[in-house]
């Protein structure tokens, strides 16, 4: 079995090296320091380490200020916080003046496990995308969180960045060739496509090797941005294979799913089933066991697969 | 720049106050009471106090004023514009299609700091400012003018506490305390005393003064200077509407409306003849 890491470390390992690389760069901490794994930068850097205590919106609208001075301030917390508590700040102190603020959500998804409800973040996606000058990524492994907070860094603008908690293998070798908005085709297929994202991006490989075996060819493709979006590859992916699915550890409610429908009517109608939360909360429980329960699963994505062959013309 | 002296500032508030009431006049929508009960300070600030520079605004050492209270942005355009960041004329476009001059404080205004509108979160965006100068050494003051029913955000208070912790003593908040907000007066809709009381027990330094008073404010922005340590705050007394009379009569009618161009001249020669 291979190392099993969370995305969230990768960022912490890159926070470490941007420190060295880039004296601009700032962390800024709600009282989960270690949690989203930014104590591995504070203990390093720790005059440029602040934390605010339990204070999401004014760490937000603090790191607006640093940016507003050319810092580069990475804003962690987790994606529940960031992306809902404190929307309205990165809404106007950075989205609508364009800093360069990276806001860090941890601990996405329903892989967040016993917490419950509370603190599964299943909504980041579309609150963040719907804000002009925002990008978003979602990285699938803890290699490509580990790029893709490099890259951020490289992106001049605000930048959201959805991580997890749970360890999964690394299943991504970039070679300096990590683009922001580009997407990755992991696997190359004709009868349909999987567009997935984050650690939905392992379940999608594991069913392209079963649909595979029920002698269905699926391309898999890995979203890691979902703003801006890949249109070319998924309008081509239509183009070629005639169905999507779509896969994601988040609501289907205007989530990376629907941002794959959007530019699907738009441009080439085929059909789609979406995989993901279905309008609906989480709940406690191990996370393995709740990515079954709620069919965020290889299993999920293939039966979703052959729903959509069927609606294929 | 040459520091002008208290007869000068009241002359050039009372050209400021013509402008905010002709602007948003002739805008027909906008904030006229709270724009009027901040003239002093914000003149006090951009006339004696702060080290800027209209020709090169973003000169990296230049002091920093952020009106945290966005929805009172005449003042500070029409205080911008007379500072030569940019022409005068422009006052006139406020609010209208493609001007420079948007309805709520916005970095598109040449000398403007921060976008702001939603209020409680300038002084936030005040302490990064602020500990990014601390960071790179320099010797800038950050200034955060925010209005009285502000305070009700919870915002504010988790920005105090991060001012007090940090020792951010080159930082100067200012609440401009007119005593009223949109719903009524603020002792009836969310009583906000003891204001003093509460900054202080937040860790801050409080200087109370007459916020029409242009010698007091000087003092007081000078004395926060010497504070170090902690962070200041100035409590300024001010009158919502300060200046015209019926506005300050109506001042929470006035709170989101303007003058029409019947009343405008009225209240251009009370200002005039300083009533």
């Amino acid at each position: 079995m291979a190392d099993l890491k969370p995305t969230r470390d990768g960022f912490g390992e890159a926070l470490v090296e941007l420190g060295k690389t880039n004296e601009e760069v700032v962390v800024l901490s709600a009282d989960l320091t270690s949690s989203v794994r930014a104590n591995w930068f504070r203990e390093k850097y720790p005059e440029r380490f602040f934390d605010f205590g339990v204070a999401e919106q004014d760490m937000m609208s603090t790191a607006a200020g640093f940016a507003l001075c050319g810092k580069i301030p990475f804003a962690t917390t987790f994606g529940i916080f960031a992306s809902g508590r404190a929307w309205d700040q990165i809404r106007l102190s950075i989205c609508y003046m364009n800093l360069n603020v990276k806001v860090v959500g941890s601990h996405g998804g329903i892989s967040v496990g016993p917490d419950g409800a509370s603190h599964q973040a299943l909504e980041e996606i579309t609150l963040m995308r719907v804000l002009p000058n925002m990008t978003v990524i979602v990285p699938c492994d803890s290699e490509e969180a580990r790029v893709a907070t490099i890259a951020a860094v490289s992106h001049k603008g605000p930048v959201y960045l959805r991580l997890g908690r749970e360890p999964f293998p690394i299943i991504t070798n970039y070679k300096g060739d990590y683009r922001i908005g580009k997407a990755v085709t992991m696997a190359d297929g004709s009868d349909l496509t999987i567009i997935s994202t984050g650690i939905m991006v392992q379940e999608a490989m594991k069913a392209c090797e079963e649909l595979k075996k029920q002698g269905i060819s699926a391309r898999v493709i890995n979203l890691h941005t979902v703003k801006p979006i890949d249109k070319d590859v998924i309008v081509k992916a239509a183009k070629e294979t005639g169905a999507i699915v779509t896969a994601e550890e988040h609501t289907v409610v205007g989530g990376m799913g629907s941002a794959v429908a959007e530019v699907l009517a738009e441009n080439f109608p085929v059909p789609v089933k979406m995989v993901g939360m279905k309008d609906r909360f989480g709940e406690s429980g191990e996370a393995r066991d709740l990515m079954k329960y709620f069919g965020l699963t290889s299993e999920g994505i293939n039966a979703a697969a052959l729903e959509v062959l069927k609606l294929k013309k | 720049m040459n520091r002008p002296n208290v007869d000068q500032l009241k002359d050039i508030a009372k050209e400021i106050r013509k402008d905010v009431l002709t602007m948003l006049s002739e805008a027909g929508s906008g904030h006229t009471s709270g724009s009027l009960s901040c003239i002093e300070i914000v003149v006090a600030l951009y006339y004696y106090k702060l080290q800027n520079d209209p020709k090169n605004p973003k000169w990296a050492e230049r002091d920093r004023f952020i009106l945290s209270k966005g929805h009172t942005c005449p003042t500070l355009y029409a205080v911008l514009a007379r500072r030569g960041f940019f022409p005068c004329e422009a006052l006139m476009t406020l609010r209208k299609r493609g001007s420079i001059l948007q309805g709520h404080a916005s970095l598109c205004t040449p000398g403007c700091e921060a976008s702001t509108g939603s209020l409680g979160q300038g002084l936030s965006i005040s302490n990064g400012v602020a500990l990014a100068g601390r960071l790179d050494f320099k010797d800038y003051r950050v200034y955060c003018l925010m209005g009285d029913g502000e305070q009700d955000e919870g915002q504010v208070w988790e920005a105090a506490m991060t001012s007090a912790h940090y020792k951010i003593d080159n930082l100067c908040a200012i609440v401009d305390y007119n005593k009223q907000q949109i719903d009524g007066w603020l002792s009836d809709v969310k009583n906000i005393e003891p204001l003093k009381d509460k900054w202080a027990a937040f860790g801050w330094h409080v200087l109370e003064v007459d916020g029409h008073d242009f010698k007091q404010l000087m003092d007081a922005f000078d004395k926060a200077e010497m504070v170090k340590g902690k962070p200041t705050v100035i409590i300024a007394h001010t009158v919502k509407g300060k200046g015209v009379s019926y506005v300050e009569k109506n001042s929470v009618g006035f709170h989101g409306t303007t003058p029409k161009k019947a009343d405008l001249e009225k209240a251009l020669k009370e200002i005039e003849e300083g009533l």
